[in-house]
């Protein structure tokens, strides 16, 4: 029983940490362009999205 | 075409300096200003497909100065780039992505609209809801395995904890829904999804409260989650939809060049044209305002405003259409009516009073729901009613109807309608059909009549060369290198015609109303018109085919070295298309405004029985509307600005991507491929989504049969009911994927399609860019 006091905040706190990361990558413009990702995996020069998308939102 | 080769276009851009993404104050003004310094421009770039594509385009447009950052958009075919206005010119920007291989395209300036924020809310709401049903999942799979007392308050309160505010942030848009359409006095299906939601919410506080066994808050929760899949989708479809249609070229003029009395020019806005204005237009543009040429002769092309197939002659004294196409030569036009009152606008009015049909109809989600909630409300107060007089007990009863409305929540009814138009809108926009709405496939599976246009939707819109009947592949080939470096569409075909992009090395010019002439080291070249080609002799030796409307020649010094014969043709698989439209039962009929003799050879060629040629964009209308008058559902397929009333007056209407902006924005479905099987296809497609649907309003029926006397009857615990409604919801979205598969129109694989298409767009009327 004493275990569940520790699972249970443990469990919902790694949900949430999932949910909080979605709203990032979504926030941060990730999914806007889900065709170019899959093709610019294969571009060798790709830096990161880069600073300048923020300026971009 | 190979990948990221500059295609054929690139010699004909030679030919067309002023188009709106040369110009420098049009593609500023479709730019955002970022505040400091720097401004973004959003353009098309309608063929980018690749890794190489992305990084031509990034890198040509990164090797600039002026330029800060800019990125492509594989899947909305977008580039985004942020610059510096004061360090170059923002023509420089198209020119490069032109330079590098790439067609572009200015869109409109970017708006964050209303809908975009909407979906991007609703796609938290789905992320919030789904972390909530699947942790409030976990605690209520473990009550019902067999916690105890103690245990199970516990985690009846840690799924209250998640529950409340969860259902606080996700439910808005039913919430609000709902309320919505209760201030107007009606009920519509989130009036009861918003009420189950809220009321099994709160009832399982109360128990919680009271350390009762069965609560509710999973049914609650998961329930939004499934909702809000279904709404999310409908969404996703709509903005691809809208996106997709964006990106079609913009064809109505932007600005207008004013040529003041001393002889200067200006560039200004299309709504402050005045009546008696001058206006410069060149060759390649569209005129503005309704008006008279004053200077200049040229050729004109009207397909897109009457209907008539080939291009007129203009001389001063000739009266414009707005919309209409000037081919060749420049001219000046003085305007006669403001924009407001010309051709277009009027047509614009003719629509709106057309809309008749349409607004009248009620989507088949909401008749249901008409009949649904007040039902499903009936039902809960019965049971409650019931219980509390019979038993006594009024917290049982309380509890009793509460379940029939969570049990009776319209999650599969819900998902009935937007399930079966999501599958189908994907399914159509692979086949390269953007459906506007759902709506839209509701009335085009009730369709029972298909009216075609002539040119431009059974036709092309633009001629192509039938046959070189004079003269051999040497004249052909010199043919295409001049017909590259014209506008007219004439040229465009006999470039495409003649194969290969090289254009003609010497001196050129156009002579306005005849024809392309070319000088080299040996002598003269001229392709044209057969007088001025001196072709009349050569022509009575060779004959051409009869179903030819006009043919261009190539002479040299003088004498006549070959003859091209030209025809507006039909699109690939009309004729197939027409056929299996009778042979489906449809009623085909064909509306012009070209003339009799014309309309009537293309529908004996097509098999089209009920004909009628030399039709005013106000007799299509009345064409259609005393056809609905016998009872008649209406599809209009159709692409000029003369279309655009009938295409609203319709009960449901298509137009090809090449239409005029205002036909596409009136029609429903837009078809990007040059086939015109896309109209047997989406009817086909809308009947069995009009099947799927009802299929699923059974099915949700059947399960109601069952699950309400059920809940009725106080059987149903937070199990059953959990089960239930993951069941129904599934059941109805799977059957809805039913119509991923079968149309044959849709999955016959054409090995040609690629290359057709490709083409089709290079000879399509518009200046290619």
């Amino acid at each position: 029983m004493s275990g569940l006091l520790a699972l249970i905040p443990i469990a919902l706190f790694l949900g949430a940490l999932g949910l909080v990361a979605f709203l990032w990558s979504l926030r941060s413009g990730q999914y806007e362009d889900m065709e170019g990702a899959a093709h610019r995996i294969l571009d060798d020069d790709e830096g990161p999205i880069s600073e300048e998308k923020q300026k971009s939102e | 075409m190979s990948c990221c080769a500059p295609g054929v276009e690139a010699g004909a851009a030679l030919a067309l300096q002023n188009t709106p993404e040369a110009d420098d104050d049009t593609l500023l003004a479709a730019a955002r200003d970022l505040g400091d310094g720097t401004c973004q421009l959003e353009l098309g770039v309608p063929d980018v497909h690749c890794a190489t594509c992305i990084r031509t385009i990034e890198q040509g447009l990164g090797g600039l100065d002026m330029v800060e950052h800019a990125r492509v958009n594989l899947s909305t075919k977008r580039v985004r780039v942020t610059f510096d206005p004061k360090k170059g010119a923002p023509s420089k920007l198209t020119a490069t992505v032109r330079q590098s291989g790439h067609r572009v395209m200015l869109l409109d300036a970017i708006v964050e609209d209303e809908d975009a924020k909407k979906l991007s809310h609703l796609v938290r709401a789905l992320a919030v809801s789904g972390f909530a049903a699947g942790n409030i999942m976990l605690f209520s799979v473990s009550v019902w395995a067999g916690a105890d007392a103690a245990t199970r308050d516990l985690f009846h309160w840690v799924s209250a904890l998640i529950a409340i505010p969860a259902v606080g942030y996700s439910g808005q848009v039913f919430f609000r829904s709902a309320i919505g359409a209760l201030r107007h006095g009606r009920l519509n299906m989130d009036v009861p999804i918003a009420l189950a939601v809220l009321l099994s919410l709160i009832m399982s506080v109360f128990e919680t409260a009271r350390g009762a066994e069965n609560t509710y808050f999973d049914a609650s929760i998961t329930l939004l989650f499934f909702l809000l899949i279904g709404r999310t989708l409908d969404h996703m479809m709509r903005e691809k939809a809208r996106g997709a249609v964006k990106n079609l070229a913009q064809m109505a003029p932007r600005r207008a060049v004013l040529v003041k009395g001393d002889g200067t020019r200006e560039a200004i806005a299309i709504a402050d044209i005045e009546p008696g204005m001058e206006l410069a237009i060149t060759a390649g543009q569209r005129v503005p305002v309704d008006g008279e040429v004053k200077t200049g002769v040229s050729e004109a092309d009207v397909s897109l405003v009457t209907g008539e197939a080939a291009p007129e002659t203009i001389k001063p004294g000739s009266e414009l259409l707005s919309g209409t196409l000037v081919l060749t030569g420049a001219i000046t036009l003085v305007a006669k009516q403001r924009a407001e009152q010309s051709f277009l606008a009027r047509m614009i009015e003719l629509m709106e009073a057309a809309e008749g049909s349409r607004a009248g109809y009620r989507r088949i989600a909401d008749r249901a729901a008409e009949i649904y909630a007040p039902a499903v409300h009936l039902l809960a107060l019965i049971a409650f009613l019931g219980w509390g007089f019979i038993s006594g007990d009024w917290h049982l009863a309380t509890i009793i109807a509460i379940a029939v409305l969570i049990i009776t929540c319209p999650c599969a009814l819900a998902l009935a309608v937007p399930m079966v138009h999501i599958v189908a809108a994907g399914r159509l926009f692979e086949a390269g059909i953007v459906m506007k709405d759902g709506a839209a496939l509701e009335r085009m599976g009730e369709a029972g009549h298909v009216v075609f246009d002539k040119t431009g939707t059974l036709t092309q819109g633009a001629p192509s060369v039938t046959e070189q009947f004079f003269g051999d592949a040497a004249a052909l080939s010199m043919a295409g290198k001049l017909a590259r470096l014209s506008a007219h569409p004439f040229s465009k075909a006999l470039g495409i015609f003649a194969l290969g992009d090289d254009v003609f090395a010497g001196e050129t010019h156009e002579v306005a109303g005849q024809g392309i002439e070319g000088k080299d080291e040996d002598g003269i070249w001229r392709l044209g018109k057969k007088e001025w080609c001196n072709g009349a002799e050569a022509a009575t030796q060779a004959p051409r085919n009869a179903m030819a409307q006009s043919e261009v020649w190539l002479s040299y010094n003088g004498n006549p070295v070959a003859a091209f014969a030209l025809a507006d043709a039909p699109r690939p698989d009309a004729r197939i298309a027409i056929e299996a439209l009778v042979a489906a039962g449809y009623e085909v009929s064909l509306l012009s405004g070209d003339r009799i003799g014309a309309v009537e050879k293309l529908a004996a060629e097509l098999g089209i029985k009920n004909v009628r040629g030399e039709m005013t964009p106000a007799d299509k209308v009345a064409h259609i509307q005393a056809l609905q008058a016998e009872g008649e559902n209406v599809l209009m397929v159709g692409d000029g600005i003369n279309d655009a009333p009938a295409l609203r007056a319709a009960n449901v209407s298509m137009a090809p991507a090449s239409a005029a902006d205002v036909g596409r924005s009136a029609a429903d479905f837009i078809f990007t491929r040059n086939s015109l099987t896309a109209v047997p296809a989406t009817l086909e497609l809308a009947r069995k989504a009009d099947k799927g649907v009802r299929e699923n309003f059974a099915l949700a029926l059947v399960y109601n049969i069952v699950a309400v006397p059920l809940a009725m009857a106080g059987f149903v615990t937070p199990l059953i009911a959990a089960l239930a409604m993951s069941t129904s919801s599934v059941l109805v979205t799977v059957n809805a994927l039913k119509l991923r598969f079968g149309n044959p129109w849709l999955t016959k694989r054409r090995p040609t399609s690629r290359a057709s298409s490709s083409r089709a767009e290079i000879s399509h009327p518009e200046p290619a860019q």
